[in-house]
């Protein structure tokens, strides 16, 4: 960063911005602070540290903001020649996503951490204090293009992560690069190794970084204490017992430990959370089946349509699209399937896209089952 | 170029370090050897000790060359801990000023941790100097403690302890004192012999000598009082038997040629610095009217200044200020680089919020008005700025 730049309103046409590159310490974020460095923009490091007692090591592909982590940023910092700082945003993470992701369960709901993460912690907190502190722009290392303030899918279709930055409003991506939309993965591996950045062959980091061992349901006991009730059928006859609603997902069939066999013998899946009475509700697949969704919250990529119009959508990160009409009917989207969808759990989000193209996103917060 | 005011981390080595330990750099010899070559490289280490001895007003043999303040911190805490425990097992307890440095008072903790050992921490005033009354608080009848340390001047907020005074009062016990005075040798009066410390903390890399050589200067044992520390690191029975380890002839030339030119213009250096450190502070009071001075007006280090911004985060700071050419210091620890509130500050009083928005500007002997120019210049900018990042 140097004083001596003008600040620039908007990132369209300027050629040098000043920019705060987010380091995790892994592979991505490495390259894209290096592909905007080399753009020539004014580019400084910063790792985020999101947990207040870091672990030592990297465990597996697990977690992250370890103190290896925050090393292995700096590194890649001094290789692409930037200054580096490593941020303290622990107490947010903590407030905004980890107790988010508690509540969120304990409502009965299927969050995701690392869309609320973005929508919360990188593309606010951290730049809100980039934007006071006379950045530009935020960039990172999600596979996403974004260009003219249209949000499309990556090239490398595997890794896409525009589900999880759709969540982000215009203003957010306006301030924001991501700068390896138009590479595969694996390209941008054989990059960070000609450009002597030492990541290049980390482990790719997978699952919630805050639950380092993977254990959701030990993590989500410990903080929520375990509250027994009944897991019934669909006629309210009761097949089991759990120690707490907030540990299962919609469409979850594994761990159920059922007494009673379904009269049919087939397996069961968990159709409906309810937190009020605490009871866990299962029943066959197609029970699952979803034809219509009410999203929360809607956040325009693109100019708001009037009326119905045909799209399709995601519903959660990774998932397959569905052909849809949706339609703002207020402050809801509503969205209609062709075909009905399974395991559509509250609390995802779902994403409109127009081909590759992020049309507009909300928050699941209701998903109505075909009539059986 | 670089507005380099953090010579409390390290200070550029002076010409004449740099000569001597390059110089012996070029050299064969293992000090400890008995043959002519080891004999010279022996020359070149005691004649360094004898320097450094003269300096510091001590004795030739009371000098324990080790790898720094660190090391020497870790080993008189956890070495005279050890030995006057062993020499009588009532004395498990520790007592350590609550601003010591972490190779203090991490040592100190780790005790606690691993041997049991009791560590109360002796209180500091708003100004954060320890009281003679609260060392004799802390002390008691001095029966259980095995040690007590106290830095000679604070790392941090440059606040001068008054070592004599809590050497007497220890004295009266019967317990001996460890001082840190790494930050304080460069610029003060250090005096070993009239100090009443029985062990006294120095390093190269703070006095314009190379990194990686400091000493422990140690009394002569002396029962019951003072005994030997039990060594760190055992070996080859150099230094005493207490500090094992082959000699670093050439760090330790450097060592001492630093502390040579250092000692010869101490009183005209350390009147140059608080002149200029005072001309910064005022420009800093006139740039940010309402930053607040931490640490002793008067008695404090002349090359250091220490302030809290209200509204502002030091880390903001730090980053506006190196990106401007400046380089200074948040003065506190870092655990991935995250910095803490600082336990000084706290010690001494300080709310977390003003703790966190605390920059350190220190001084040293390449410092000049220049350098106080360009902080004062920009500073505001920078302050505004980080207001508005934290608001």
């Amino acid at each position: 960063m140097s004083g001596r730049r003008r600040a620039a309103r908007t990132l369209e046409g300027i050629m040098t911005l000043r920019v705060l590159a987010a380091m995790s310490g892994g592979v991505d974020s490495a390259v894209a602070a290096a592909r905007a460095a080399e753009a020539g923009h004014d580019v400084t490091g910063v790792h985020m540290a999101l947990s207040s007692n870091p672990k030592s090591y990297r465990t597996g592909a697990r977690g992250c903001c370890t103190l290896e982590d925050s090393r292995d940023a700096r590194r890649a910092a001094d290789v692409i020649g930037i200054p580096f700082y490593v941020w303290d945003l622990a107490e947010r993470f903590h407030e905004d996503v980890v107790e988010d992701f508690v509540s969120e369960y304990a409502a009965g709901r299927t969050p995701n951490p690392c869309l609320r993460c973005n929508e919360k912690i990188k593309f606010a907190a951290l730049l809100d204090r980039a934007m006071a502190l006379g950045f530009d722009a935020v960039c990172t290392g999600h596979y996403a293009r974004l260009a003219g303030g249209v949000l499309r899918r990556a090239v490398d279709q595997g890794k896409d992560q525009s589900y999880v930055l759709a969540v982000c409003t215009p203003e957010q991506l306006a301030h924001s690069l991501f700068p390896l939309g138009d590479t595969t993965k694996a390209d941008i591996r054989l990059e960070a190794e000609r450009r002597g950045l030492r990541v290049a062959d980390k482990p790719d980091s997978h699952d919630i970084c805050f639950i380092a061992d993977g254990d959701t349901r030990g993590f989500l006991a410990e903080r929520l204490g375990s509250a027994r009730g009944p897991i019934v059928d669909t006629d309210g006859n009761e097949v089991g017992e759990h120690d707490g609603a907030y540990a299962y997902t919609i469409g979850q069939r594994k761990g159920l430990r059922l007494g009673t066999p379904a009269p049919d013998g087939r397996p069961r899946y968990v159709l409906d959370i309810s937190p009020v009475t605490n009871t866990v509700t299962v029943g066959p697949r197609e029970a699952l089946d979803v034809r219509e969704i009410t999203g929360e919250r809607p956040v325009w990529l693109s100019e708001p349509r009037a009326g119905a119009f045909e799209c399709r959508v995601q519903l959660r990160a990774h998932g397959e699209v569905h052909a849809a009409t949706a339609e703002q009917d207020g402050d809801v989207l509503r969205v209609r399937l062709a075909a009905p969808a399974r395991g559509v759990a509250p609390g995802q989000a779902a994403v409109l896209y127009e081909g590759d193209r992020v049309l507009a996103s909300a928050t699941i917060a209701a998903a109505a089952r075909v009539p059986a | 170029m670089v507005t380099y005011l953090d010579h409390a981390a390290t200070t550029p080595m002076l010409p004449e370090a740099v000569e001597a330990m390059t110089a012996e750099l070029r050299e064969l010899g293992n000090p400890s050897s008995l043959h002519a070559v080891g004999r010279r490289a022996r020359r070149v280490v005691e004649e360094s000790r004898e320097i450094i001895a003269e300096a510091f007003d001590a004795r030739p043999s009371e000098v324990v060359f080790t790898s720094g303040g660190t090391e020497a911190d870790n080993l008189a805490v956890k070495g005279v801990f050890w030995a006057r425990r062993a020499a009588a097992p009532a004395r498990t307890r520790v007592l350590v000023s609550a601003v010591e440095h972490h190779a203090v008072l991490d040592a100190a903790h780790w005790l606690a941790g691993q041997e049991g050992a009791r560590v109360d921490w002796i209180p500091v005033d708003g100004a954060g100097r320890v009281r003679p009354e609260a060392l004799r608080e802390a002390l008691g009848s001095g029966d259980d403690v095995a040690l007590a340390s106290v830095m000679w001047a604070n790392n941090e907020v440059g606040t001068v302890q008054p070592v004599p005074e809590l050497a007497a009062v220890a004295r009266e016990r019967g317990v001996p004192l460890h001082t840190d005075a790494v930050q304080a040798a460069g610029t003060l009066p250090v005096a070993f012999a009239t100090s009443g410390a029985q062990a006294l903390t120095v390093t190269g890399h703070k006095l314009g000598g190379p990194i990686g050589v400091g000493a422990l200067l140690l009394a002569k044992p002396k029962e019951p009082v003072f005994l030997d520390p039990v060594p760190l690191l055992h070996g080859g029975g150099q230094e005493r038997d207490v500090r094992s380890g082959t000699l670093d002839a050439p760090a330790i030339a450097g060592f001492a040629a630093a502390v040579q030119v250092t000692a010869a213009r101490r009183d005209s250096e350390a009147r140059r610095l608080a002149e200029l450190r005072d001309r910064l502070v005022e420009a800093v009071r006139a740039a940010v009217p309402d930053a607040i001075l931490n640490g002793d007006p008067v008695d404090r280090l002349p090359g250091n200044a220490h302030f809290s911004f209200p509204g502002c985060e030091g880390d903001a700071l730090l980053m506006l200020l190196d990106a401007r050419g400046i380089a200074c210091s948040t003065g506190s620890a870092c655990s991935a680089g995250v910095s803490q509130p600082s336990h000084v500050l706290t010690a001494m009083g300080s709310a977390a919020d003003l703790a966190r928005g605390s920059l350190r500007f220190t001084l040293g002997h390449t410092s000049t008005e220049a350098d106080v120019k360009a902080l004062a210049d920009a500073l505001p900018a920078a302050v505004e700025r980080a207001r508005r990042a934290s608001s």
